[in-house]
């Protein structure tokens, strides 16, 4: 087990030298997330005083897109999925086939330590923001709640680092795999409530997405946060989300299986 | 001889500059088709994420049917026309923009900064992205397609109007990304300010009426992403005046002659990485 300490620790002392990317990275962020937040107060300032937009008034509508960012921040696969694909393709996993570490812990360690230090730098900017928007922050209805609240934003995280994984897997087989990625990343954006809050869509439409993944890696958990989602609805969402992140994980450790016997360590 | 006369010299400088840009289409386009299938898969990667952009519209007109006065069909076509002048610019500017950080820290500005030819010009244009161009046709149908949903028939000079004040908001793109991308010569960790300018484009498609204050007045005089595709926009859905028109060329030749400065100052930084 202590071996993968020095991981996360190695892995942060790593990740930190991006510290300025990382600023960056949040500060440019914050752009268009205040450009959306003032197209949505241009549509409710065009309606009737006090009117809603699907069950959301306009602070909590606010509220939902903060809370996106928070869990975006707690949870977004940064560069895993690229660093793990030029592995394969370089040839770096070798070692991995070679030492007593599993290659999947190994890469979810890193994936923590890159969480924990991209929050070490975004806390202060998007707290600074968050303060300067408190008057819209609607905050969730109780204790239990944020609890449930941070069990989901745990098995967002799993779910999204599971799915990544998998897909930068398919370097075993494709010379190219980031179009893939950003073909699945455009999916998850749009489908995971990134863009809009799911229920805001025709009800068929949002129903139909939740036969997907795609809402447990984003939506699900703020939708608990706003007590959208509440009682035996919550406790059947949090049981399909373990659902997705154990095929998740099942699916990540067949592919390695059956990429290991085809990989050839090319300039290994 | 045919030194003596400044305008025969103009005009065999640039016929010597179109012949280097020609070879340079040459070489990408053979490099493009080295990669056929990658090459395919990006144009589906950009319509993809075109589409989503307007689903997203297509969601937000669910629960209204106006943002300031701008209707549902006229924001089609602000997001088609902002999808136009990023693709153009892509087509011509953005690969190379990025590559930047990476000639200084690889040290292989070196040849260039050698080759008897503007070093701007050659940093600048040395690759060309076609599968932009694909998906500059496919912003051009979507635009065509909400401007018969609105019944506008623009005239002649409408259209004209149009392309050039493109024109000026890919220059205004080019001219702010080169100026970022020139920061990779003071750190060269560059790289992630450069994709930080992907969160820009995403303003430009928004409708300008929506925004306020501080922030509106940042995003039209200081980087003027709510002139570039507003703007043009503007034009032809008949929500014009000349105020703007200026306002969008005067930032575009401000941006360009910025980043003019921003190039020269950041080239005598250059020291060249040690090999």
């Amino acid at each position: 087990m202590k071996k993968y300490w020095h991981v996360i620790n190695v892995g942060i002392q790593n990740n930190l030298t991006y510290r300025f990317n990382f600023l960056a990275r949040t500060l440019f962020g914050l752009i268009p997330l205040v450009a959306i937040l003032y197209v949505w107060q241009a549509i409710y300032f065009g309606k009737s005083q006090g009117s809603e937009v699907g069950t959301y008034t306009l602070p909590q509508m606010i509220s939902y897109y903060l809370i996106v960012t928070i869990v975006d921040a707690l949870t977004a696969v940064n560069e895993d999925d690229w660093q793990i694909a030029a592995d394969i393709k370089d040839g770096n996993i070798s070692q991995f086939l070679l030492k007593p570490i599993d290659y999947l812990i190994y890469r979810l360690c890193l994936f923590l330590s890159g969480r924990i230090t991209y929050l070490a730098v975004a806390a202060i900017p998007l707290a600074l923001f968050i303060l300067v928007l408190r008057q819209y922050l609607v905050l969730p209805p109780d204790w239990p709640t944020v609890g449930l609240f941070l069990v989901s934003v745990l098995l967002t995280a799993l779910l999204q680092f599971f799915t990544s994984y998998a897909m930068a897997l398919l370097a075993f087989w494709v010379l190219e795999v980031s179009t893939f990625i950003f073909i699945l990343f455009a999916f998850e954006y749009i489908a995971s409530g990134h863009m809009f809050p799911l229920d805001i869509l025709p009800n068929r439409l949002a129903q139909a997405l939740f036969f997907t993944p795609f809402p447990y890696q984003m939506y699900f958990p703020v939708g608990i946060y706003m007590g959208k989602i509440s009682g035996p609805a919550l406790a059947r969402g949090l049981l399909v989300q373990a659902g997705w992140v154990a095929a998740a994980y099942i699916l990540a450790r067949f592919m390695w299986h059956r990429g290991i016997r085809k990989y050839s360590a090319v300039g290994g | 001889m045919n030194n003596s006369n400044p305008s025969r010299r103009l005009y065999s400088g640039a016929r010597r500059y179109f012949r280097i840009y020609a070879a340079l289409w040459k070489n990408s386009v053979a490099r493009e088709m080295s990669f056929k299938t990658n090459f395919l898969m990006w144009i589906v990667v950009e319509l993809l994420w075109f589409g989503l952009q307007l689903s997203f519209i297509g969601v937000l007109y669910l629960h209204t049917d106006h943002i300031g006065t701008w209707t549902k069909w006229q924001v089609v076509m602000l997001i088609g026309a902002s999808h136009l002048i990023q693709q153009i610019f892509q087509a011509f500017f953005l690969i190379n923009c990025t590559n930047l950080s990476e000639l200084v820290r690889t040290g292989k500005l070196d040849f260039l900064l050698l080759l008897p030819v503007n070093t701007r010009f050659v940093v600048s244009l040395r690759q060309v992205d076609l599968g932009a161009f694909v998906n500059a046709l496919g912003a051009l149908g979507v635009m065509i397609y909400a401007a018969c949903q609105l019944n506008l028939v623009p005239t002649f000079l409408q259209v004209m109007g149009f392309l050039v004040l493109c024109l000026a908001g890919v220059l205004i793109h080019y001219s702010l990304m080169f100026l970022l991308a020139s920061i990779s010569f003071w750190t060269v960790r560059a790289q992630g300010i450069v994709w930080g300018y992907y969160n820009l484009f995403q303003i430009a498609r928004m409708p300008d009426e929506a925004f306020r204050g501080l922030f509106k007045a940042f995003f039209t005089f200081a980087i003027p992403m709510l002139l570039v595709s507003n703007v043009p926009v503007r034009l032809l859905v008949n929500k014009f005046s000349v105020r703007y028109l200026f306002l969008l060329l005067a930032m575009s030749v401000v941006c360009f002659v910025v980043s003019e400065f921003g190039w020269r100052a950041s080239v005598k930084r250059y020291t060249s990485a040690s090999s």
